[in-house]
């Protein structure tokens, strides 16, 4: 059993050791690459990017429709998001009170102004013919289309759903007014077989080539959609906004060398820090001391693989949670020391005064962190309850805590008692 | 064996002392909140190498934009954008608002686990209330820095806030621990010689404890980036009272309240 167990604390430290592995490392021109090829993520206020908030006027929503034109909303923010080549950007609705806000996360983007305003826009719908200006090449399928549009959204009438006679599928039919009724039946007349673009939100929805004169004034959308694409692009045309009008109540951009330089900086003073505590540990302790700093920098790579294994988001709140996890898992090793010294000073033998000392010790770093994990827990606000902190910076805090007070915890019971035994067992 | 509960009165006037110094700052100059609650913009630039910083009301992107090319004419240099936030007036109060409620709660479940965990209400009671002294010498103190170096309340000092109390509770539930080991050896006879034995002894302790976080924070201050250093001031005010409080403060209280009750 003890072998088992034993086995299995190692194998934990490998596997979190294979994780850390930097990218890029050669041993002996071997590249080694760590497992999972994972990342530390690093949030809005250490990377540079802008975070935006949105707040929905719901005041003109029915009750029933309200989580649906919700939904729709953020949909709609995350496509117009997506257009501008983001990496991973985030868009969420956070409900505050009655009241109900989307946040929008925009790492890397700091010239906001136009985010914003794309953002906050109506959905444009556009028909485009071709330019005339630039020589087609035809053959190549490339096509540019005139900057002007031939219509827009405004003179559509309705947009709907229909089931195309021949293929079957779902497609999107629109209903003009009178007015783009006109013009539609002119601009087909004269692009009978050019093609005409039709653009929602400067997207290409389709490039269908115009076969004759259409003077009814009803045209349709076709391309492989599904039903509920068709919907929700039906919807978009009729709309024309967003489903629930949106302001903005927030927004904050750090500039990427602020970030770059704060992680720097943070990282000299941790390591700094980080060396003035490993240090006196030892001083203090002598090789108790070095055990602890031993078993210390094992968490810190536990932690780490942790944190890169769930990608947690590091921001400056989640390292303030994280450096207390470290100054809670060194006072987890000064609890297990100053008790086993207080057992040998009642002239108990070292094997004995280690194993009553550790069992004293564990009772108060018990209590101690879990009080510490209730709290983290309440913070962190799992269930998405409305009444309690739904923002990222107190659950970025909560959530390093917890992980760090987990680990410490593992490394405190589990990894310290081995290297005990291992270091002072030998003697015996 | 010290007596150190000999010199309770000593402690607590000390305490009085910071607090009531705290508050008085606090209501003769008021705690400069940032713009996280008042709403507002705060600007940053970098030109010539020099970082200047603005706080105005609350602009759009594009009056930031005017503002900047204005500046840019002027001091015929480029600038560079470090930070621009624009928080709208409503915004803050509820995440604070939040952030009260949640601590509220974890309160009580502290007091219930330790309720629970040292079998007797008093523990819990004398660990909230040296967690609220916490609190109090932290905004105190804090204000008295913010009066002299400018430093704003912000939401980083609400997260300093919470790792304190999280700090404060965990340094007393080791004495307390020691207490408890203590009473279920020789009962609850003379508890203010049990409190004294379990303050000897784990003294060095929470000393050793508190230094290696200190490191740590000082390190931060010394070496570390600007936007967070008022933040790890906060963080190094809320390590300090949280050491104080536990054998000063909670210890005192926890013998007094079994002292009433066996009265």
């Amino acid at each position: 059993m003890i072998i088992i167990k034993k086995l299995l604390v190692l194998i934990a430290v490998l596997i979190g050791l294979w994780i850390d592995i930097p990218k890029n490392t050669k041993i002996f021109n071997r590249e080694i690459k760590p497992l999972g090829n994972l990342d530390i993520k690093l949030g809005l206020d250490l990377k540079g990017g802008s975070h935006l908030v949105f707040e929905a006027n719901t005041k003109g929503i029915k009750q029933e429709d309200l989580a649906s034109s919700l939904e729709a909303t953020r949909d709609i923010i995350e496509r117009r998001v997506n257009f501008f080549g983001v990496s991973e950007p985030s868009v969420q609705t956070v409900k505050s009170g009655s009241n109900y806000k989307i946040e929008v996360d925009l790492p890397g983007i700091t010239n906001v102004k136009d985010a914003i305003d794309k953002i906050g826009k109506t959905a444009q719908l556009t028909f485009k013919e071709t330019s005339n200006k630039v020589n087609l090449a035809t053959s190549s399928g490339f096509v540019a289309f005139d900057s002007n549009p031939l219509l827009t959204g405004k003179d559509v009438k309705k947009a709907s759903v229909s089931i195309d006679n021949t293929s079957g599928k779902p497609q999107v039919s629109l209903e003009f007014t009178s007015e783009g009724n006109k013009k539609f039946a002119d601009a087909t007349k004269r692009n009978v077989g050019k093609v005409i673009g039709i653009f929602l939100d400067d997207i290409t929805l389709t490039t269908p080539v115009v076969q004759q004169e259409i003077l009814d004034g009803n045209a349709v959308i076709n391309g492989s959609f599904t039903t509920d694409e068709a919907k929700k692009l039906a919807q978009d045309i009729n709309g024309g906004a967003l489903p629930i009008p949106i302001k903005l109540v927030e927004q904050k951009n750090v500039g990427p060398s602020l970030g770059a330089e704060e992680i720097s900086k943070s990282i000299i003073a941790g390591v700094i820090g980080l060396s003035a505590v490993l240090i006196f540990m030892i001083v203090y302790y002598g090789k108790m001391g070095l055990i602890a700093d031993l078993a210390l920098v094992i968490y810190g790579f536990l932690a780490l693989a942790i944190f890169k294994l769930f990608s947690v988001v590091l921001t400056l709140s989640g390292v303030a949670g994280f450096l207390l996890s470290i100054g809670m898992a060194v006072d987890s090793n000064i609890l297990i020391f100053e008790r086993i010294k207080e057992e040998l000073r009642k002239k108990n033998n070292m094997e004995i005064a280690i194993k009553i000392g550790f069992g004293k010790a564990i009772d108060a770093i018990k209590d101690a962190n879990f009080t510490t994990l209730i709290v983290a827990f309440i913070l962190f606000n799992p269930l998405n309850w409305g009444f309690l902190p739904q923002f990222g910076l107190v659950r970025g805090f909560a959530l390093t805590l917890i992980i760090g007070v987990g680990t410490s915890l593992f490394t405190g019971v589990f990894i310290t008692k081995r290297l005990i035994n291992f270091f002072y067992k030998q003697k015996n | 064996m010290i007596n150190f509960l000999k010199y309770k009165f000593i402690y607590f006037g000390f305490s009085i002392l910071v607090i009531l110094t705290g508050l008085f700052f606090i209501f003769k100059f008021g705690l400069p909140l940032s713009i996280d609650f008042t709403g507002g913009s705060n600007i940053s630039y970098k030109i010539n190498n020099k970082v200047v910083n603005l706080r105005t009301e609350p602009l759009s992107q594009k009056q930031e934009i005017e503002i900047r090319l204005k500046m840019e004419k002027e001091s015929k240099s480029k600038i560079e954008v470090l930070l621009f936030e624009t928080v709208g007036p409503s915004v803050g109060k509820d995440a604070v608002n939040k952030t009260i409620i949640a601590s509220v709660l974890g309160i009580l479940a502290i007091l219930l686990y330790i309720a629970f965990a040292f079998k007797g209400f008093n523990f819990a009671l004398a660990a909230i209330l040296a967690l609220f002294h916490d609190i109090l010498v932290l905004v105190g103190v804090y204000a008295i820095v913010s009066y002299f170096f400018k430093a704003e309340v912000d939401t980083l000092f609400i997260t300093a806030a919470l790792t304190t109390m999280s700090f404060s509770v965990h340094d007393t539930i080791v004495i307390f621990d020691k207490i408890r080991e203590y009473i279920k050896e020789h009962g609850k006879g003379d508890i203010e010689r049990l409190a004294n034995k379990a303050l000897t002894e784990t003294m060095v302790r929470s000393l050793n404890n508190s230094m290696t976080i200190v490191f740590m924070l000082l390190a931060l201050i010394l070496f570390g980036g600007s936007t967070i250093k008022f933040f790890i001031v906060a963080l190094l005010i809320g390590t300090i009272t949280g050491t104080y409080s536990s054998p000063f403060i909670a210890t005192p209280i926890l013998v007094w309240l079994e002292k009433r009750n066996k009265k």
